[in-house]
């Protein structure tokens, strides 16, 4: 129907962007009927969104002749970003930024660097930029829900906590089955999209590998491929935020400094 | 039976806790403030006050659980900031209000200290922690089984499972009702009695302090404000 009223590549773009956000807001509608209040959070995100993914479509097109290194600041730009957004899901816990930082860095970063070094992605600026921010914006959700979950099991979990420690427990030791917990939940998704690829979703990726003319068996493995990077990255990122945060919310004197607020 | 197994302390007055100048305090808040005293060994002690005094917060200072902001603790004469946590915790016990038994059987509780430092406890000693607390046989139980007396009971048979010096006792009565409180205080007396691990028992209600103590501090806003026998403190 979109189609019929506009012409224009631009214009259609955004009346389809605004049907997409009317559902989007849709459902926000009806977790207000629940007394559940999205509204602002979701407003600021879909424009944020909006901007940013505008925004580096307008980068992609200047840097399309632009040398391939650049390609290593870009990711690290976007690594750091993705640190700063998931710091938001670990509200009160102790340096959440560079913990998240480190971790993405470490759990995408490397899959990138290790798959680019085997060929499996492309060096160009036009493949690398975009198969890369995947990556990491998939270890950055895997990320914020690591610590998410962890900071809502120790914050519920206070005395269970302390008891062992009163008990002569190490601080790691302490909070050990939190920490499992959270690396467990926050992999939920990356295992579903691997189980459910094909089946449940055949990703846009795809779409657009065969839109470009490439063999529809060779699209399909590609997706695996990358399906299986972001399973990596996100798995690696979470490994590396979980361990690191177990030891920021414990003091050198091993008390637990993650407490409910007063 | 004995609570205290092969560990039992050496009968002597000495002070076996020492807190000098002893504070904490948070942003906009003053919890303990300026706290001395000394607890003897075998000592029955109880640290009484209004709600929100400090009693809970100056406890938890005695076992390293908070950090002091001023002061310190000496624990058999060694400042307590040069003692491994693990250690100083294990030397100094803590039942808290509520019992927070760890998912598994009433054994593995009671294993849990000990393991933490390499160690297993016999399955004698298991049995004897069990029936110095009224629960023999219920080593193979699990947890999720136990009534809040019966779990209370557990959580201070797990406490003594690492021969602690000093026992820190938070309210452990709070939560219970007339019969299961009368269980645990029994419990509490016969450490006293027995002179076992000294006794530092928080509590807001003052008949239990003048039953159990030899000796009470009354905290006001987080200030020693009496320190002598019960029957003086509590009674003035």
């Amino acid at each position: 129907m979109l189609k019929t009223l506009f012409h224009g590549q631009l214009q259609l773009g955004l009346a389809q962007a605004a049907a997409a956000a009317l559902a989007a807001m849709l459902v926000v509608l009806l977790a207000r009927r629940r007394n559940i209040h999205l509204e602002k959070e979701l407003l600021i995100a879909m424009v944020r969104g909006l901007v940013q993914i505008v925004a580096v479509g307008s980068i992609l097109l200047l840097l399309l002749r632009a040398p391939d290194w650049i390609s290593v600041f870009l990711l690290a730009s976007m690594m750091v970003a993705a640190g700063a957004t998931s710091r938001r899901r670990a509200e009160g816990m102790p340096d959440a930024f560079r913990v998240s930082t480190y971790s993405i860095a470490c759990g995408a970063g490397s899959v990138i660097a290790l798959m680019t070094w085997l060929g499996v992605i492309d060096t160009p600026i036009t493949t690398l930029v975009p198969v890369g921010s995947m990556l990491i914006a998939n270890a950055m959700n895997t990320n914020g829900l690591a610590l998410n979950r962890f900071r809502s099991d120790v914050l519920a979990h206070v005395g269970e906590i302390e008891t062992a420690l009163a008990l002569g427990a190490d601080g790691n030791s302490s909070v050990a089955p939190y920490v499992q917990a959270s690396f467990e939940a926050s992999l939920i998704p990356a295992i579903d999209s691997l189980r459910s690829l094909g089946i449940v979703w055949i990703p846009g990726l795809m779409a657009g590998m065969l839109l470009s003319g490439a063999r529809p068996l060779y699209a399909a493995i590609y997706q695996f491929v990358v399906v299986a990077m972001i399973f990596a990255a996100s798995g690696l990122t979470s490994l590396t935020s979980t361990l690191l945060i177990r030891t920021r919310v414990m003091s050198p004197a091993e008390q637990l400094v993650l407490r409910p607020k007063n | 039976m004995s609570l205290l197994g092969t560990q039992r302390p050496l009968h002597s007055d000495a002070v076996v806790l020492r807190a000098e100048g002893l504070g904490r305090s948070v942003p906009g808040k003053i919890l303990v403030a300026d706290a001395t005293f000394d607890i003897r060994r075998g000592e029955a002690l109880a640290i009484v006050g209004p709600s929100g005094s400090g009693k809970t917060s100056l406890l938890r200072l005695l076992n390293r659980l908070d950090e002091p902001t001023s002061g310190t603790v000496f624990l058999d004469g060694t400042d307590y900031r040069r003692i491994a946590p693990r250690d100083l915790r294990r030397r100094v016990g803590m039942v808290s209000q509520r019992p927070y038994l760890f998912p598994g059987t009433v054994a593995e509780n009671l294993r849990f200290g000990p393991l933490q430092r390499g160690e297993e406890l016999p399955a004698d000693r298991v049995d004897d922690l069990l029936a110095g607390v009224g629960l023999a046989e219920y080593a193979a139980r699990n947890v999720a089984n136990l009534s809040g007396g019966e779990a209370q009971r557990v959580s201070f048979a797990r406490t003594l499972a690492n021969a602690p010096e000093v026992l820190l006792l938070d309210e452990p009565t709070s939560a219970l009702d007339d019969d299961a409180k009368a269980e645990v205080e029994d419990l509490i007396h016969r450490v006293a009695r027995e002179r076992g691990p000294t006794c530092v028992l928080v509590t807001h209600d003052t008949a239990q302090a003048a039953r159990l103590a030899s000796r009470a501090l009354l905290i006001e806003a987080g200030r020693i404000a009496r320190d002598g026998p019960p029957q003086e403190v509590l009674g003035a």
